[in-house]
């Protein structure tokens, strides 16, 4: 089984290059199905390649497979293209090939009705294929195909509906943005290659595991290996001060929002953190000290904003950044396990959030404003019923999925430094007051829609007469119920150590990764591990705490509710970021651009010009005339002459 | 009569001529077919030179590359020869002058 690690991302290529060709004549729904049926070929083999390496010992869960060579370099070095099947990659594979198929299978009912709709899917396989590259990757230029590819399609998908300014510019937005990080991710490459001779993990884990020996990694290049690429993970996974991109990215369709911006693309930085976790434990101690530092500020930041957001979709997009943080955290702070953990645990309840926002979005007819929302949990039952279990999960009430990953997250902030611990629970308090409030005002209250309704109907609207918000189709709830299902029982896979639990169910995950992280997991104190009880008595609290504050505020209006501007416009941020590049430093560029044009520009075309010049000068001793040669010829004699009596003195 | 036995220096002086009515032709004629009657006289005013310092150095070195000569020269009028007719067809009367058309 372990041969047809191929196939994984090759299933995905398969259906791209169909719909490619066919795609028009599969048509609608046909396309789709096709589409989704290629992605779940992909995760039956990748389960295939999970239980044939889970039936190995620990040792041998490690296989790479050649499909040719690359970029030959010389005789003794070659890039090639070859997968990493192991126990990190299998999880995202798992995940993104599972989660992938039911996103779109969604996508075929969301999608229903759209002028471009087998394009839509072609986009989306392309996507899986590129995602699975970028984990199946044995080096970091396999990787970074992914990376790239994932990017591109990104941009492709936010900007679905290019006919819309806004979806156009959001594409762009997130494309050029990426550049950063990719520039990030690019150095790093750079600087494996020149310091290990090599772009394959397995070398510069190797070089980083012998670190400080001879042939090993020097600690001043592991640092600067590691805070590039977390760069470029700050790009692709939407971290400060680079993440800008996400909550615009929300232009795109919902199913696109699930998949890319919530589920998968997003955490592909947190990945290759995890991937290059030994060069990470080796560098200098404060690259971890940034790498949690922006983690926590990130969650902290992004969850105040999600406080006073009124598009659905928006307020799970800061969301998923302010989760991300939390990974961030997690990989600053050598909790890999954890980092991954929760991952898998987002990816779950993440999806199902935006699916069941896309499934609200379908059923209000394309609005997407909670304030014209309220009540539908009576028409639309099972969104509502799915949609609350996710809620849970990302509130962190136990035993829904994200309350583990959380706590364990939180567990190792705590062992990092106290401070960070605060600005997790802070976090944590904040997630749980922002989702309840969606879910408050989407399902419960009053029904704002009967007025917009009401208030049309006055108006003559006829069209809007007819509006009654509705359950959506089969396809579109099947996915939500599968994810909710995943969102609850989700932290089977990582349970903590605690004295009730049984002994053969806890730390699953660890026990399956350990040959991966072993290295670089920061072992836990026996005082941090001694408080875990307490620690998750203190995170369910907090939970409750958020959740019953936003009850207060939003369904029993005891207080009002605090939602300044300034959070609304994400403090301001990307705001103070448009004016700086519309302005200075949109001038910058601009002279960047004149130096360009002009002066290396110039140079070139200097040298071009002198070389013309002078030639059109030199070209007019070609006359043509015979004699004229003649007479050169003879004053050449002539000189000769003069040449060898005179100066040389021969005669 | 007063018989006078030419030396070397008469040879070359008269090679000198030649070579110099050559250069001179070459240079202010316009008829092609002139033009490579200079440029023969020229050729043959060396195989003079070459001949007289052959004998005077006792070196048969010098005669035989004037043979060489010879041959190239041979050579060098079939084909220059067959250019000039072919363009003497195109353009009856052309001179020299006329023919500049790869001019820079």
């Amino acid at each position: 089984m372990l041969d047809l690690v191929w196939l994984i991302p090759a299933l995905p290529l398969a259906g791209f290059l169909c719909i490619l060709l066919f795609g028009r004549k599969l048509g609608d729904p046909k396309a789709g199905y096709f589409a989704s049926a290629m992605v779940g070929a992909s995760f039956l083999v990748t389960v295939g390649v999970f239980l044939d390496l889970l039936s190995k010992t620990a040792e041998e869960r490690h296989h790479v497979q050649t499909l040719f060579q690359w970029v030959p370099l010389g005789n003794s070095f070659s890039i090639d293209l070859a997968f990493l099947a192991d126990p990190l990659s299998l999880t995202m594979c798992l995940f993104v090939t599972g989660i992938g198929s039911l996103i779109h299978l969604y996508a075929v009912g969301y999608m229903h009705g759209d002028s471009r709709f087998s394009k839509f899917f072609l986009y989306l396989n392309l996507f899986a294929f590129s995602m699975l590259m970028l984990v199946l990757g044995s080096n970091m230029l396999v990787t970074f195909l992914g990376w790239e590819g994932v990017g591109t399609c990104s941009y492709l998908l936010i900007s679905f509906w290019h006919e819309r300014e806004s979806a156009a510019t959001a594409g762009k937005k997130a494309f050029v943005t990426n550049r950063v990080g990719d520039w990030g991710f690019m150095m790093a490459m750079f600087f494996t290659f020149w310091a290990v001779g090599s772009l394959d993990y397995s070398v510069l884990n190797h070089a980083a595991e012998s670190v400080g020996v001879a042939g090993g990694l020097a600690q001043s290049t592991a640092t600067a290996i590691a805070l590039f690429c977390f760069i470029g993970a700050c790009g692709k996974s939407a971290q400060l001060p680079l993440y800008l991109w996400l909550p615009d990215a929300m232009e795109g369709p919902t199913p696109v929002s699930a998949l890319i911006h919530a589920a998968t693309m997003v955490t592909a930085g947190v990945y290759l953190m995890v991937r290059i976790n030994p060069v990470l434990s080796v560098s200098s101690g404060y690259a971890g000290w940034i790498i949690a530092g922006v983690g926590a500020a990130t969650a902290l930041y992004a969850a105040t904003v999600a406080v006073a957001q009124n598009d659905i979709k928006k307020v799970l997009a800061y969301s998923t950044v302010s989760q991300l943080g939390y990974m961030f955290l997690a990989v600053g702070s050598g909790a890999y396990v954890a980092a991954i953990f929760h991952m898998v645990t987002h990816a779950f309840f993440k999806a199902l959030l935006f699916l069941g926002s896309g499934s609200v979005i379908h059923g209000m007819h394309h609005e997407q404003d909670m304030r014209k929302m309220g009540a539908l949990r009576v028409l639309m039952p099972i969104t509502a019923g799915t949609f609350i279990i996710g809620w849970l999960a990302i509130a962190g009430v136990p035993p829904f999925a994200g309350f583990w990953s959380k706590d364990e997250i939180l567990l190792f902030a705590y062992d990092k430094s106290p401070i960070l611990y605060v600005v997790g629970l802070a976090t944590a308090l904040l997630t749980a007051y922002y989702m309840t409030r969606q879910v408050i005002m989407v399902f419960f209250g009053k029904a704002e829609w009967k007025d917009a309704h009401e208030e049309h109907g006055a108006h003559g609207d006829l069209t809007a007469r007819d509006f009654t918000p509705h359950e959506s189709p089969r396809t579109m709830v099947a996915p939500l119920v599968v994810l909710a299902g995943l969102s609850i029982v989700g932290g089977l896979i990582q349970l903590p150590s605690w004295g009730w639990i049984p002994h053969g169910l806890q730390h699953k995950l660890e026990g399956w990764l350990e040959p991966v992280v072993e290295f670089g997991e920061h072992p836990l104190s026996a005082g941090a591990h001694d408080l875990s009880g307490i620690l998750a008595l203190v995170a369910i609290a907090i939970a409750l705490a958020g959740i019953a504050a936003a009850i207060m505020v939003y369904a029993k209006h005891k207080a009002k509710p605090i939602e300044p501007q300034i959070l609304a416009d994400a403090w301001g941020y990307d705001r103070a970021v448009s004016n700086f590049m519309g302005g200075p430093g949109r001038k910058a560029f601009d002279g960047v651009a004149w130096a360009d044009a002009h002066v290396v520009d110039g140079a070139v075309n200097g040298v071009g010009e002198l070389v013309r010049g002078s030639a059109g000068q030199v070209r007019k001793l070609q006359s043509g005339n015979v004699r004229n040669y003649a007479a050169a010829v003879g004053a050449g004699v002539v000189l000769l002459l003069v040449w060898f009596v005179v100066v040389r003195g021969i005669l | 009569m007063i018989a006078v036995a030419p030396t070397t220096t008469w040879y070359l002086l008269l090679s000198a001529l030649l070579f110099s009515i050559g250069v001179i032709g070459v240079m202010v004629r316009r008829n092609p077919l002139v033009l490579f009657m200079c440029i023969e006289l020229m050729l043959n005013a060396v195989n003079l030179s070459f001949v007289a310092l052959a004998r005077r150095m006792g070196d048969i070195g010098g005669q035989s590359t004037v043979f060489f000569v010879m041959v190239v020269a041979a050579a060098e009028v079939v084909v220059g020869l067959g250019i000039v007719v072919a363009i003497l067809r195109r353009k009856p009367n052309a001179t020299t002058d006329d023919m500049a058309e790869l001019k820079g």
